[in-house]
């Protein structure tokens, strides 16, 4: 089953070119910083964010936000956060 | 938040995000746009590598996150790469911003291994001749090959065009120069009347037509090129009717600091009277920031006058821009003048419908000024005796 339109439970996310991935204790928040911005998120965006590291698949990534936070199906969210971070050109499909 | 004052009659001030380090106002440019403070030539000496490492350090743990290299010409110093590499470490996101003068392979090798995130290149014109004119040197060959190392080392391709009434209608061969040289990002940035630009505003600002065709050209282009090259147009201010929002509000995300190890809410705040602007070398940057009167002055709204002061949209533009209001109409907590409800909008009209006539029409017509020590020394010595705002 293909987790969305755009992507399926195999695909491997990595972050977009030029694009850094931190936590900000200023803000108490992970952070993406790009060329002259930044975009801060939200805890479970942080999570999410923390587990694309260009060789974790779609679902391995929810799988192991399920066993650090168990009794919650968290497939949905990952999936819809995944598909906003791609759409905003945060992250890019690593290619095979 | 920790502000060190009572909390009652302050608006919350959160942590900065942008430091903009001018590390020099050496230039081997004489742009006649440049921003620039007018009288850099009186400032101070300049900070020591020791003295920005402490900037850098301090500004990183009250929370900016944004770093900017920038001038003058900030490749002038020979230390860039050492404070590049601190910023990095840091966890900063370093920006260079840079004519492209002075960057060579052995330089950009270094900043990339120091970990330099992102290198924004200015271009004056498409045209050689044009592109020397204005900076009054001759550096186009020279900015050509240093966007080819850019690509070479893996930045992205970011130019910087700044737009004005003698290039603006060569927006489209600027665009096609861009896309020639592998520009991912193109920003067309229409000159903004601060500085030098401010003395030459007569030369600079566009007819309302030139602009018209500059950003059908631009769209036309935007059209053609698709997704492959982001072009950002910005207008300039003159013709907006509404005030940009000018450092996001004043003390709210902006640090700049400039040669001498002065700290500013933005980089003209300077020129304002009756403030004081801390020096890095004497204060810490986290008393700068929140407890410094000159970063307080015109924090939230309490210094307001009318038309802002009951306006619905001062949360959105902060009632503009301070420094733009001292400097046409020689009160800083006035509207700025660009929004069309302040009562000092006649000073952009009169200037915008100046523009549309040609030079030669004009009765007088200022002569044009490079951005030199010669000319900062001049200006300096007026600005002594006269505000430096053109009639």
């Amino acid at each position: 089953m293909s987790a969305s339109a755009t992507f399926s439970d195999d695909t491997v996310f990595d972050l977009a070119r030029y694009f850094r991935f931190q936590w900000e204790p200023a803000q108490q928040a992970h952070v993406l910083l790009y060329p002259e911005g930044m975009v801060k998120l939200s805890g479970s965006a942080g999570e999410i964010m923390k587990r694309v590291n260009g060789s974790a698949t779609v679902k391995s990534i929810v799988e192991d936000l399920e066993q650090t936070f168990p009794g919650v199906d968290l497939r949905k969210d990952v999936t819809e956060f995944l598909e906003v971070a791609h759409g905003n050109g945060w992250i890019r499909v690593k290619q095979a | 938040m920790e502000t060190g004052g009572s909390a009652s009659s302050r608006p919350e001030v959160k942590n900065p995000l942008w430091l903009l380090a001018e590390v020099t106002y050496k230039c081997p440019l004489h742009c006649v746009f440049c921003y620039n403070p007018v009288d850099y030539t009186r400032f101070g000496p300049e900070l020591s590598t020791d003295e920005w490492l402490k900037v850098l350090r301090e500004s990183r743990e009250i929370g900016a996150t944004q770093l900017g290299f920038s001038g003058g010409e900030p490749l002038v110093r020979d230390d860039l790469e050492i404070l590049v590499a601190e910023a990095r470490k840091l966890g900063y996101y370093t920006n260079l911003i840079t004519s492209g003068v002075g960057l060579n392979e052995k330089r950009i090798a270094a900043f990339k291994e120091g970990g330099l995130d992102h290198i924004q290149l200015s271009f004056q014109d498409s045209t050689r001749e044009m592109n020397d004119f204005l900076s009054s040197t001759r550096t186009f060959e020279l900015k050509s090959k240093v966007a080819k190392l850019i690509q070479q080392y893996d930045y992205p391709m970011v130019l910087n065009v700044v737009l004005h009434r003698m290039n603006i209608e060569h927006t489209w061969q600027i665009l096609e120069m861009a896309e020639a040289m592998g520009a991912e990002y193109v920003e067309l940035a229409n000159t903004q009347y601060y500085g030098f630009a401010l003395v030459n505003r007569d030369r600079l600002l566009p007819t309302r037509e030139q602009l018209q065709r500059a950003e059908e050209a631009t769209n036309r282009f935007r059209e053609r090129v698709g997704g492959n090259m982001k072009i950002y147009f910005v207008v300039p201010d003159y013709y907006a009717d509404r005030p940009k929002a000018c450092m996001n509000g004043w003390g709210s995300v902006f640090i700049t600091v400039q040669a001498d190890g002065t700290v500013l809410p933005c980089h003209e705040a300077r020129m304002l009277p009756g403030l004081t602007f801390p020096n890095a070398r004497d204060h810490p940057m986290k008393w700068i920031w929140y407890d410094s009167p000159g970063f307080n002055t015109y924090r939230g709204d309490a210094w307001m006058k009318e038309p802002c002061h009951t306006c619905p949209e001062k949360a959105k533009d902060f009632g503009g821009c301070r420094c733009q209001a001292f400097m046409l109409t020689g009160d800083a907590t006035n509207a700025d003048p660009v929004c069309s409800l302040s009562p000092h909008h006649h000073l952009v009209t009169a200037a915008v419908e100046k523009a549309q006539h040609p030079l030669e029409k004009r009765v007088t017509v200022q002569r044009i000024v490079f951005r030199d020590d010669k000319s900062s020394r001049e200006l300096t010595r007026k600005r002594d005796t006269a505000a430096v705002t053109p009639a």
